[in-house]
């Protein structure tokens, strides 16, 4: 009886181990095939299509004009004016939620942001064209408020919950001591949160950012709805003031009516690898980051 | 977008009522009455249209089947030439490399002309322009014209809205207004033009913001918005869309919408067919402010 009931908890021991190895293995697979298929689909596009007119500066697929750079540089335009928002507001709502508010407060508000965090993009996009939009028009004075800078604060509203959540998490995993240790050497409260507990998070909070960059630059429905959707190449800054076309956009508008095998179908695959790579390198340097912090960490630390 | 999920939405409703139709004729008759099924799937301008024929022939016949969804023209052709609709509604004509992809698939398809839209010209209430030549309105989309002064309005930068290309509205209007449906002629839209998904977008946009000019098909034109009276040359007389106009020819900017099938239909889509070509079925056209085709 004993031995068959060891044998028995073997067996299942065996099974359940092999499901989660599959179950983690599988993601990695996901991800490859992902790769593998937007490859099969994109690729064909670099031969069917110039360099040279990948490159142009113009995005007008139905008179086969294919330049990617309005698209490239809206997605990086928006994406920029959202990590300029989200970051000091969601790094400074952590901060407070953390270091200062009271517990109780704490308790009300984070479930709040994560609540923010959990809002419809398309909902959002609905209070950017009739709420947003016409008031930045209004009060900006622009030619009209369907511009990259409703875009910039609505994916700034996506990314802060993420940042929010994720830096809270970090700053909440500094030991007390050190804090203490801060204070009762005769810094301020300030100084205690500038110069050790947010260096001290340092890996998180960085984390918090790059995952609050991937949510903005992969975001399209919001973006859809309320950057006008002009394929302009934007020359800076200063061009947040005006329309632009992101590449999640173009796909999401675009993807519905090509032919199968087309040349158009197939640049958008190709766009669709940019962004793969765009968002593969923001994880990258995300765990970069954090495993070289980790490793001066430990150093100190030893 | 806004547009696009009502389309969705009215579908299921429409799902919804013909399946308690069944249940409620099933009760009476055998279920087996359902005698056919018609997918149908396109253009945004006609999907309201789609619709309300839909519903009015499921009434007069409850054995038929229909869904309708929209999505754009060239969604409507795709999914035609996949196989996967019986008509596509599209508000341009088949273009010559769609045809080769369905004849390529083993299928040639067939055009019927459904109704006449015309397609007006909008901006904000608080615009001073009342009317346009269709020369000036290629130069304002081309991006030759930038400002409302220019064209006889106010100082005010001109913010200039189109549909998105996958719209069958934003072809016809390249064709027939930005180039003056001259052949060979290459201007196109100005790279600031806004792009947008939706008819709604569209008309959000010119309800609030003065700078702005849209088209827009005349069913979709409410009271909250100004149509412009066009001209077809220098000097002609400028023409506001009406039925009268479009079908007297007198709007410059009207154009046929169309319906597409898999060859000669037959059966229950050559009866549908038929039946929206009838003047019952054409009176809905005037109703939601399309023009019939005479017959």
């Amino acid at each position: 009886m004993k031995i068959n009931f060891r044998n028995q908890s073997r067996l299942g021991e065996f099974a359940i181990t092999t499901l989660i190895k599959i179950a983690g293995y599988s993601a990695i697979l996901f991800v490859g095939m992902i790769f593998l298929f937007l490859m099969l689909e994109g690729l064909p596009a670099t031969r069917q299509v110039s360099l040279d007119s990948l490159l142009s500066d113009r995005w007008y697929p139905i008179e086969d004009y294919f330049g990617v750079l309005p698209l490239l540089g809206g997605s990086l335009l928006i994406t920029l004016g959202a990590t300029l928002i989200a970051v000091p507001f969601g790094i400074g709502t952590a901060v407070y939620l953390s270091e200062i508010a009271p517990r109780w407060l704490r308790e009300i508000l984070k479930p709040l942001v994560e609540v923010l965090g959990g809002l419809p993009s398309v909902v959002l996009g609905f209070l950017g064209i009739l709420v947003l939009s016409p008031y930045l028009r209004v009060l900006l004075d622009l030619p009209t408020g369907l511009s990259a800078l409703t875009g910039a604060v609505l994916l700034g509203g996506i990314a802060i919950p993420t940042v929010v959540s994720v830096a809270e998490d970090a700053l909440d995993a500094v030991p007390k001591s050190y804090r203490d240790a801060s204070l009762a050497m005769g810094a301020t409260e300030w100084q205690t949160i500038w110069r050790v507990t947010l260096p001290a998070a340092r890996s998180g909070v960085l984390t918090a950012i790059m995952l609050g960059v991937g949510r903005a630059i992969g975001e399209t429905m919001t973006v859809m709805m309320v950057t006008g959707n002009a394929p302009i190449v934007p020359k800076g800054l200063g061009d947040l003031f005006s329309p632009v076309r992101t590449m999640t956009a173009t796909i999401a508008a675009e993807m519905g009516e090509v032919a199968n095998g087309s040349v158009h179908y197939h640049v958008l695959f190709l766009i669709g690898i940019i962004l793969f790579l765009i968002s593969l390198v923001v994880n990258v340097t995300a765990s970069a980051v954090v495993f070289r912090s980790k490793k001066s960490q430990d150093r100190i630390l030893s | 977008m806004k547009s696009r999920w009502l389309a969705v939405l009215f579908s299921f409703l429409i799902l919804i009522t013909i399946s308690s139709c069944g249940n409620s004729s099933a009760q009476n008759e055998p279920a087996s009455q359902v005698v056919g099924n018609i997918e149908n799937k396109g253009s945004d301008t006609i999907v309201n249209l789609a619709l309300a024929w839909a519903e009015e022939y499921q009434t007069i016949h409850p054995e038929i089947r229909l869904s309708v969804t929209g999505g754009g023209s060239g969604t409507g052709i795709a999914a035609l030439i996949n196989g996967t609709v019986d008509i596509a509604n599209a508000s341009r004509q088949i273009k010559e490399e769609e045809r080769e992809n369905a004849l390529a698939n083993g299928s040639e398809p067939v055009e019927f002309v459904i109704a006449r839209d015309a397609i007006a010209v909008i901006v904000h209430l608080d615009n001073p322009v009342d009317h346009l030549t269709l020369q000036q309105i290629s130069d304002i989309y081309s991006g030759k014209l930038t400002n409302w002064s220019q064209v006889g309005g106010e100082d005010r930068p001109i913010v200039r809205l189109s549909r998105e290309t996958n719209s069958g509205t934003h072809v016809y209007f390249l064709e027939e207004v930005i180039r003056l449906g001259e052949k060979g002629n290459t201007t196109l839209f100005s790279r600031d033009t806004l792009l947008l998904p939706s008819s709604e977008g569209i008309t959000a946009e010119i309800r609030q913001n003065p700078n702005a000019i849209g088209y827009d098909g005349l069913g979709y034109v409410t009271e909250e918005m100004k149509v412009l009276g066009i001209a077809s040359a220098d000097g002609e007389e400028f023409v506001f869309p009406s039925q009268e106009t479009v079908n007297s020819g007198a709007y410059p900017i009207a154009r046929d919408l169309y319906m597409y099938t898999n060859g000669q239909p037959d059966g229950v889509v050559a009866a549908y067919l038929s039946w929206i070509l009838s003047p019952e079925a054409q009176a809905i056209v005037s109703e939601l402010g399309f023009v019939p085709v005479q017959q």
